[in-house]
C-alpha cells in the first residue's frame, strides 16, 4: 500500500482553518490569537527544516551526523526544560541537571533499544535512531521539566515547613521527602496516564502514523508498545535523576535549605 | 548522651551581629532581647546551623562543624516562633507518646494526639511545638519567643513547666523574650542586642 501524497495546497486548506480559529479567538478577545498564529508558523518552519535535515541525514547514514543531530536535540531540550521552570536553580544548574538527566536516561534507553531490541544495521541507522530519540527526548523533557518545576516551586512555598523539620533534627532527605515524592509523581503522571489510556481513549501518534503508512496494525502495535515502554523508562529514570540532583542542590554541605540558589521568576 | 554540657558561642557573626561570644552553663537560661529586626532569630538560626555564619559553636567538647548538621540540630534544638505542621494529625509529628503530666502541664490530655492539625489555634500550636521539640531528647534548647501567642495565665503555666524541665534535664537554654516580667522570672542572665553587640543587662533588679 502506498501513502497518499499530500500537496502543499492541501496543507494550506488546514492552515486556513487555523487562521479562522485565530480569528474567532481574536473576536472573543481571548488574547491568544497572536501566540496561536506564531506557534502555527513555527510548526511549519521547524518541521519543514527538520524534513530537509532528515532527508540529508538518511541519505548520508554516517554515525558522526547522527551523533551531532542527537546532541543538538539534547541541548535544545535542555534549554526548554530550563525555560519551563518558574523558579529555577541559578548558575547553570537548572540547564545542567535537566540536560544531564535527559542525557543519562534518553540516550541510554535509545542505544539499548537500538542495539539489543530492534537491531537495525548499522545500529545507528538514522531512520530508527532519530525518531526514537526524538520521541524519548520529547517526553523525558516534559517529565523532567514538570518534576523540577514542582520541586523548586514547592520548596519555595514550603520553606518554613522544610526548615522546621530540619530544626527537629531531620536529615535533609527526610525534610524534603514529601516534596520530592510529589515532584516525582508529577513528572511520571503524564506517562502513566498515557499508558493507561493508550488504545482506549487515544490512539498513540506513532502507531497511527505507521498504520497510515501501510504497516500491518499488529506490527504497529508491537512498535507502539516498545516505544511506550522506552519512553516510560526514559522519563522515569530521567525524572529520578533530575529530582535527586535538584533536591540535593537545594541544600548545602551543612544541610541548610538554600533558596538563595533559586532565580526569582522574571516579570 | 551529651546532656549537661555548656553551650558556647565563640565569635559568632551573622547579619548585623558580629563577634558574639557567650557561654550558657547546663540548666541555665540566658534571655536574649532586642528590637525587632535586630537579629535575635537569626542568631538562633546560626547556633542551630540553619544559616551560613562565621564563628564556632560548642556543646561541651562537641564543635558544631564536627557533627553532621542534622545530628547537631537534634542536639541543639531550635523551637521557632511560628511552628509548622505538615501531617494531618498532631500525633504524627511527635516522636513518642508524651508523658501524661507534660500534656497536663500544657493544658492537654491524651486525645490531643488525634486532633487535626488544621483546627489548632496558634496558642495550641505553640505549646505543642514545645512538646514536640522536647520529645526529641535534645541536649540544649533555643527558644524563640516560646509564649508569644499565649494569654497571661497560660504563659505562666508554660514558663513554669519549661523552667522545671530545663533545670531537671540540665539543658543550656537561649530564650528570646520581649517581656521584662518574663525575663525577670526565668533568666539567669539577660543579653540585650545593641547594634552589632550583645550587652549584658541586670537580671531582675527588684527581685
Amino acid at each position: 500500500m502506498e501513502v497518499i501524497p499530500l500537496a502543499w495546497w492541501q496543507l494550506a486548506l488546514a492552515a486556513l482553518m487555523v487562521v479562522g480559529l485565530a480569528g474567532c479567538t481574536a473576536a472573543l478577545r481571548l488574547g491568544m490569537s497572536r501566540s496561536l498564529l506564531i506557534a502555527a508558523l513555527r510548526t511549519v518552519i521547524q518541521l519543514g527544516l527538520i524534513g530537509l535535515v532528515l532527508e540529508a541525514l538518511f541519505a548520508a547514514e554516517r554515525l558522526l551526523w547522527v551523533v551531532l543531530m542527537a546532541l543538538a536535540m539534547l541541548l535544545i531540550a535542555g534549554r526548554e526544560v530550563m525555560a519551563r521552570q518558574k523558579r529555577r536553580l541559578g548558575g547553570g544548574w537548572a540547564f545542567g541537571i535537566g540536560t544531564l538527566a535527559m542525557f543519562l536516561s534518553s540516550f541510554t534507553v535509545t542505544v539499548l533499544v537500538l542495539t539489543v531490541i530492534i537491531g537495525p544495521d548499522p545500529w545507528y541507522r538514522p531512520q530508527y535512531a532519530i525518531p526514537l530519540l526524538g520521541m524519548l527526548l520529547g517526553n523525558t523533557m516534559t517529565g523532567v521539566a514538570l518534576a523540577l518545576d514542582r520541586l523548586t516551586d514547592s520548596a519555595w512555598r514550603q520553606r518554613a515547613v522544610i526548615e522546621n523539620r530540619l530544626m527537629l533534627g531531620q536529615p535533609w532527605q527526610v525534610a524534603i521527602g514529601d516534596i520530592r515524592r510529589e515532584a516525582m509523581r508529577s513528572g511520571l503522571m503524564p506517562m502513566i496516564n498515557a499508558m493507561a489510556a493508550a488504545g482506549v481513549v487515544s490512539l498513540p501518534g506513532m502507531m497511527t502514523g505507521q498504520i497510515l503508512a501501510g504497516t500491518a496494525p499488529g506490527l504497529a502495535v508491537k512498535y507502539q508498545i516498545l516505544i511506550m515502554f522506552a519512553i516510560t523508562l526514559g522519563t522515569g529514570f530521567g525524572t529520578l535523576a533530575a529530582v535527586a540532583a535538584g533536591s540535593r542542590r537545594l541544600f548545602d554541605g551543612r544541610e541548610r535549605l538554600r533558596l538563595d540558589r533559586l532565580v526569582a521568576p522574571r516579570r | 548522651m551529651t546532656a549537661s554540657s555548656t553551650l558556647r558561642l565563640d565569635a559568632v557573626a551573622i547579619g548585623t551581629l558580629t563577634d558574639v561570644s557567650l557561654a550558657v552553663p547546663p540548666g541555665e537560661i540566658h534571655c536574649l532581647s532586642g528590637p525587632s529586626g535586630s537579629g535575635k532569630s537569626r542568631l538562633l538560626r546560626a547556633v542551630a546551623d540553619l544559616e551560613p555564619h562565621v564563628g564556632q559553636v560548642w556543646l561541651g567538647e562537641l564543635a558544631q562543624s564536627s557533627l553532621p548538621a542534622h545530628a547537631w540540630r537534634a542536639r541543639v534544638m531550635l523551637v521557632p516562633a511560628e511552628s509548622q505542621w505538615w501531617a494531618d494529625s498532631v500525633g504524627e509529628h511527635l516522636p513518642a507518646r508524651p508523658a501524661v503530666e507534660d500534656l497536663a502541664a500544657l493544658g492537654f490530655d491524651a486525645s490531643v494526639l488525634d486532633w487535626q492539625v488544621s483546627r489548632l489555634s496558634s496558642g495550641e500550636k505553640q505549646r505543642l511545638a514545645l512538646l514536640r521539640a522536647l520529645g526529641q531528647a535534645p541536649s540544649a534548647l533555643l527558644l524563640d519567643e516560646p509564649t508569644a501567642n499565649l494569654d497571661d495565665a497560660t504563659t505562666r503555666r508554660v514558663e513554669a513547666w519549661l523552667v522545671e524541665r530545663i533545670r531537671q534535664r540540665g539543658w543550656p537554654v537561649i530564650w528570646v523574650a520581649h517581656d521584662r516580667g518574663q525575663i525577670a522570672r526565668v533568666a539567669n542572665r539577660h543579653w540585650r542586642i545593641d547594634g552589632s553587640k550583645l550587652r549584658a543587662e541586670e537580671v531582675a533588679p527588684w527581685r
